[in-house]
């Protein structure tokens, strides 16, 4: 019944056997993948439409690349509540600069620069003042929004240039949209870093016992520090995908996505603990929310009652593996 | 450790009387007993809810569902008396009550039985509880119209010339003083909250302890609910819509650490009131109210800030202590 988890069972290798990959926690999602996949193509026609598909995956780009970051950020044990507010905030600036009259490339510039100065901003009262994430957090997300709402009020900036229009409503290839590829390279990028390098592996020795870690070596102040920077940069290119989709920029932009990402990251297996989760978990419970919101919104379903869904879901996908380990009497 | 707490308090008492000193050079008027009661009133509902989070944290798990529970219960009691006009206000607080209770039983279930954190289950019903709000009502508004004018007037009606919103969050704040420092139930909170290790070797059900404080978070978000809807004479899904981070922001600037076991029912008060003057004052000194949002996240910031360097300087006492000892 205590709080204190159980030591965690960390492999020398990352290569598992097959059978364990079955059992896995990926394995479930892929399986509440298909079924939702399956259901969906069953409930409605246009659901099995390349470019029903290629809308459905707007659903879950933008929060899925702040996702990646977020995931890392969860493993080393912290949180950020802000990045909603940074992209209101990075939104707001690039706003401002297109009313100085500023091209494409020092918008895109500008959206990166700011996030990544708001995570950083982040991470320095986090690491150097040594204060919980989930309070300062919570302090710089009004404090982003708050700025956005001063500078805009209740005006809204619109004129962005047309070539900007590419990062949010531009496609590639056919229907593979520039944000789809953008979230996949970012995926593979993340899934390298956090499993194929031995900074990777810090965040995991951090998550599980940073005092452990800080005595092995680990500057975990400074790896902190980065992944709150990682989360404001990601938080800052999402913006620029945003403000581009929508071509206007208010301060209630992206209302609500901490939340949204924060259960993305839950539901793809990270723990909230910290120390344990991975980016093929992130990536596939992306899918899932964007299938589910998609899906239901072919059956002409509300936002609001999606949301029911996702939070039953979260719950469900977390609680089952529970129950089930206490019906088979544990392992 | 009193003397300690009463500190903190006391410097937050402080930072309450600048503030409203501040204001009152920019508007004199604002200082009045009779506005600082408005202030007072318009501050309650804050305060109580402010109040149920913090037992909440007080034992290391937080509830993000409670804006949600209130929107949820909020639409329950405003159907009911519309449907029902002669349905006794004090029976539907109960009905407020219990609905907010079974709402906080599940999150407190999800917790005690199922070992989830109370993050991740709060999350999650934070969604469901206002999604169920629209299933409920089909995303239809009850309306100042379609309300009694008991259901509009009963927390309005001045009682020794205070209104009985007031008496309400008064009587709240007395129930949960005793709570806190008069029951082994608060002894046990701040135990839990402090190591819960050492708490189970006291014989202190930590499992159970939590579902007890998420009861009593639900039926303050539910007592709110009702509160906030005969208030502000609107029943809708978008009610409170993002307020639990401003309840927890009550909190914190109240000095309640996140990391449980620190905090008291004064210093929940003072940070919800420090919160409700800025609101109430931006617009009197012609302030634009877009500033609040920025000022309430500095002030948030300004809190951590300083309750991180007086906790760490609690620390240092104790090692000194123990040297001493040695």
């Amino acid at each position: 019944m205590t709080e204190i988890p159980a030591p965690r069972h960390i492999p020398d290798r990352l290569d598992k056997p097959l059978s364990s990959a079955i059992f896995s926690w990926e394995a479930l999602l892929v399986v509440v993948a298909v079924a939702i996949f399956a259901i969906n193509s069953f409930s409605s026609p246009y659901f099995l439409d390349p470019y029903s598909l290629s809308d459905l995956t707007f659903n879950f780009t933008e929060k899925g690349l702040i996702a990646f970051a977020m995931a890392l950020l969860i493993i080393s044990g912290e949180i950020d509540l802000s990045v909603a507010a940074i992209i209101a905030l990075a939104s707001t600036m690039m706003g401002m600069a297109v009313q100085a009259g500023a091209g494409t490339p020092v918008l895109v510039l500008i959206g990166i620069v700011v996030g990544l100065g708001c995570g950083a901003f982040n991470g320095l009262l986090v690491t150097r003042l040594g204060l919980p994430s989930i309070v300062v957090t919570i302090g710089t997300m009004s404090l982003f929004r708050g700025i956005a709402f001063i500078i805009l009020g209740d005006q809204a900036y619109k004129g962005y240039p047309e070539s900007f229009t590419f990062f949010g409503q531009g496609y590639v290839w056919w229907v593979v949209s520039f944000e789809l590829v953008l979230f996949l390279i970012a995926a593979i990028v993340y899934w390298l870093v956090l499993h194929r390098t031995s900074f990777g592996r810090r965040v995991f020795a951090i998550g599980n016992n940073p005092v452990a870690a800080q005595f092995s070596g680990v500057r975990v102040s400074r790896i902190k520090f980065i992944l709150f920077c990682l989360t404001g940069l990601m938080s800052g290119i999402a913006s620029v995908l945003i403000t581009s989709r929508l071509g206007s920029t208010r301060p209630s932009i992206a209302q609500g996505y901490e939340l949204e990402v924060i259960t993305m990251v839950v539901l793809g297996g990270v723990s909230i603990l910290g120390g344990a989760g991975s980016i093929l978990g992130v990536v596939l419970a992306a899918f899932i929310m964007g299938l589910v919101t998609f899906g239901l919104g072919l059956l002409n379903v509300p936002g609001i009652v999606m949301s029911i869904f996702i939070g039953l879901l979260l719950i469900i996908v977390i609680a089952l593996p529970i129950v089930w380990r206490r019906l088979h009497g544990g392992r | 450790m009193k003397a300690f707490l009463k500190y903190r308090e006391i410097w937050l008492l402080a930072a309450t009387v600048v503030l409203i000193g501040l204001i009152s050079t920019r508007f004199p008027a604002f200082a009045d007993p009779g506005n600082l009661r408005q202030v007072f009133n318009d501050t309650s509902i804050l305060m109580i809810l402010a109040l149920g989070q913090m037992v909440v944290i007080l034992t290391r798990s937080i509830d993000l569902s409670m804006a949600s529970n209130l929107c949820f219960t909020g639409m329950v009691v405003a159907m009911l008396n519309a449907a029902h006009p002669a349905i006794p206000i004090p029976l539907l607080i109960v009905i407020a009550l219990v609905v907010g209770l079974v709402l906080g039983a599940i999150n407190g279930l999800l917790v005690w039985r199922l070992n989830i954190p109370s993050i991740v289950v709060t999350l999650g019903t934070l969604t469901i509880y206002r999604g169920a709000t629209f299933v409920l009502s089909g995303g239809a508004w009850v309306n100042a119209d379609k309300m009694s004018p008991d259901f509009i007037g009963f927390q309005r009606a001045a009682f020794l010339g205070i209104p009985v919103l007031s008496w309400i969050a008064i009587l709240v704040i007395a129930l949960f003083f005793v709570l806190m420092t008069r029951t082994a139930l608060g002894r046990s909170i701040y135990a839990i909250g402090v190591n819960p290790t050492a708490s189970v070797y006291a014989g202190i059900d930590v499992g159970r302890t939590k579902f007890i404080v998420f009861c009593i978070s639900g039926m303050i978000g539910g007592l709110s609910g009702y509160l906030w809807i005969s208030r502000y004479v609107i029943a809708s899904v978008e009610v409170a819509n993002g307020y639990e981070l401003n309840i927890i922001a009550a909190c914190v600037i109240g000095g309640i650490s996140i990391a449980g076991g620190i905090g008291s029912v004064g210093g929940a008060v003072l940070g919800a009131l420090f919160l409700g003057i800025i609101s109430n004052a931006l617009p009197v000194i012609n302030i634009s109210p877009f500033w609040q949002m920025a000022i309430s996240g500095s002030a948030i910031i300004l809190a951590v800030v300083l309750n991180a360097r007086s906790e760490r300087q609690q620390g240092r006492i104790i090692l000194r202590k123990v040297e001493a000892v040695t």
